[in-house]
């Protein structure tokens, strides 16, 4: 005991002779992120404030974030709103890669980039994303999705189903196919279903849309469904697992949506086809049989291979959801974790939230929140905490959480890409 | 006397050494409360007494709100009073 606070004290004396980052965080050590997403910028900008040496992969000049591109293609808002790119994150100092990682090698704590460079680390970060599988649902590849987009991963497919939803002709028909747990951003698809519908509901009068869900519960499902029905009933129409709503193929030349009891003509079909964690995670042997990584709740260390890290959509989080307000939380925290792990320290068991807001209509939102800890070897809801708002709030309220939505965007993009 | 005023000037230290990592839960206030100006209340400028008496009262349902109710009952006391010294002092 005695000798553990002489330690201590002899370890503050150290670092009040050392300069500013060394002596908040008496690391060392270099640090690789793969992916300037929310959760992979944000990493990177925390540990390079620490005064870490962290180099930044990501490939694309500019980053299109998901959360209010479903605004995009109701046409509520430009493409050019959903955009950032990586110069402030420069000019802060952080060494941008601009090239991807084409393999990384937990052995040997190196990882190969496209254009030939290898990095080493003593603690990689991966937050790379989703991928879609293009694999899991019988007549939906890669070029089907040109056909029947899927838009959820934000950019040019945002702005081909905005394009698309533009040029239906009243009086016809939308698909929306939405898959099983987990995937990408779970309220998701019901904020686009909601925003087509309102789209069709002002725009298009005569025009319908039909919700096929591969479940039967999902994220905010009350405050959704009150919000249907008051707002787009005869407009939306939803169809749960338990009514034969699991799509089981497409055909993108009949322009049909089949499940195992009917086929559906679409002239426009919107496919969210299953996904899993971004390919480099599986090439690094990071990913399960889920496809999904498995992680430390307290530092999102790998389960599978040591020294990396796994942020954001790509990790199994337990309760987390992926949405980028989780992957900004758990940037923070890993970064946190890293610097901690890489001063010989341990890290402390942190607590992370998540703060979801969806619009159903313009100027009507509705949120989610929770709070995470570590809890027996997984990342668990705070018990008695948390949940989406009431069903009974009034109009007041709803205006408010969208204001609140705007303005979160605001605020996590500039604290993200500056 | 000398001999203890340094103990408690490094021992200052030492409780500051870990400032790096922030309290559990404090990170990810930042992710919506941002600069003034914004519908989502801006932290900069408020006390630590202030941030722990409103996480509190949301606690509580003293102080109505729409999410902060249902975050801030995921945190004790102290731990809401350690996550406001942090955001006090300029951590984001």
């Amino acid at each position: 005991m005695i000798s553990i606070g002489r330690r201590a004290v002899l370890a503050g004396l150290a670092a009040a002779t050392l300069p500013r980052p060394a002596l908040a965080q008496g690391a060392r050590g270099r640090v690789v992120v793969i992916g300037g997403g929310f959760g992979g910028a944000t990493a990177a900008r925390v540990l390079h404030r620490a005064g870490l040496d962290v180099t930044l992969v990501e490939p694309a000049e500019t980053y299109w974030a998901c959360p209010f591109s479903n605004e995009v293609i109701a046409g509520l808002r430009p493409m050019s709103a959903q955009g950032f790119g990586y110069e402030a994150l420069r000019a802060s100092g952080v060494a941008i890669a601009r090239t991807s990682a084409e393999a990384v090698d937990g052995a040997a704590r190196q990882v190969r980039l496209a254009d030939g460079q290898v990095l080493d680390y003593d603690r990689l970060i991966l937050s790379p994303g989703i991928a879609l599988r293009f694999d899991a649902l019988p007549g939906y590849d890669a070029a089907a999705a040109e056909v029947m987009p899927h838009a959820w991963k934000a950019g040019a497919q945002t702005e081909l189903m905005a394009k698309k939803l533009a040029a239906l002709p009243d009086g016809g028909t939308v698909v929306l196919s939405v898959p099983g747990n987990p995937y990408r951003c779970p309220p998701g698809p019901y904020e686009r279903a909601s925003l087509i519908a309102w789209y069709l509901k002002t725009h298009k009068p005569r025009a319908k849309l039909i919700v096929l869900d591969a479940k039967d519960t999902f994220s905010k499902q009350k405050l959704f469904e009150q919000a249907w029905r008051a707002l787009y009933p005869g407009i939306l129409d939803y169809v749960p697992l338990a009514a034969g709503g699991q799509v089981t193929s497409v055909d993108p030349a009949a322009m049909t949506v089949a499940t195992d009891f009917e086929t559906y003509k679409a002239d426009l079909a919107c496919i969210i086809p299953p996904q899993r964690a971004a390919l480099i995670a599986t090439q690094a042997g990071v990913a399960d049989r889920s496809g999904w990584c498995p992680i430390d709740p307290v530092t999102f260390e790998s389960r599978l291979v040591p020294r990396i890290h796994v942020i954001g959509d790509a990790a199994i989080a337990g309760a987390m959801p992926k949405s980028a307000f989780s992957a900004n939380a758990q940037g923070k925290v890993c970064a946190e974790a890293v610097t901690d792990l890489l001063a010989g320290r341990t890290p402390g068991d942190p607590k992370l939230i998540n703060t979801c807001y969806s619009l159903v209509a313009p100027g009507y939102g509705i949120s989610v929140a929770g709070v995470y800890h570590p809890d027996k070897g997984v990342l668990a809801d705070v018990e008695g905490a948390g949940g989406t708002g009431p069903l009974d709030a009034p109009e007041a309220v709803r205006q408010q959480e969208a204001a609140y939505a705007e303005d979160w965007y605001r605020t996590i993009t500039k604290a993200v890409f500056g | 006397m000398r001999r203890f005023a340094l103990l408690l000037l490094l021992a200052t230290q030492v409780t500051a050494f870990p400032a790096a990592a922030s309290p559990p839960g404090a990170s990810s206030c930042s992710g919506c409360h941002g600069a003034p100006g914004g519908a989502v209340p801006s932290l900069s400028r408020h006390s630590a007494e202030d941030i722990a008496a409103s996480l509190a009262a949301f606690r509580s349902g003293a102080r109505p709100a729409t999410v902060m109710n249902r975050i801030a009952k995921g945190f004790s006391e102290e731990e809401s009073r350690a996550i406001a010294d942090y955001i006090a002092g300029g951590g984001q």
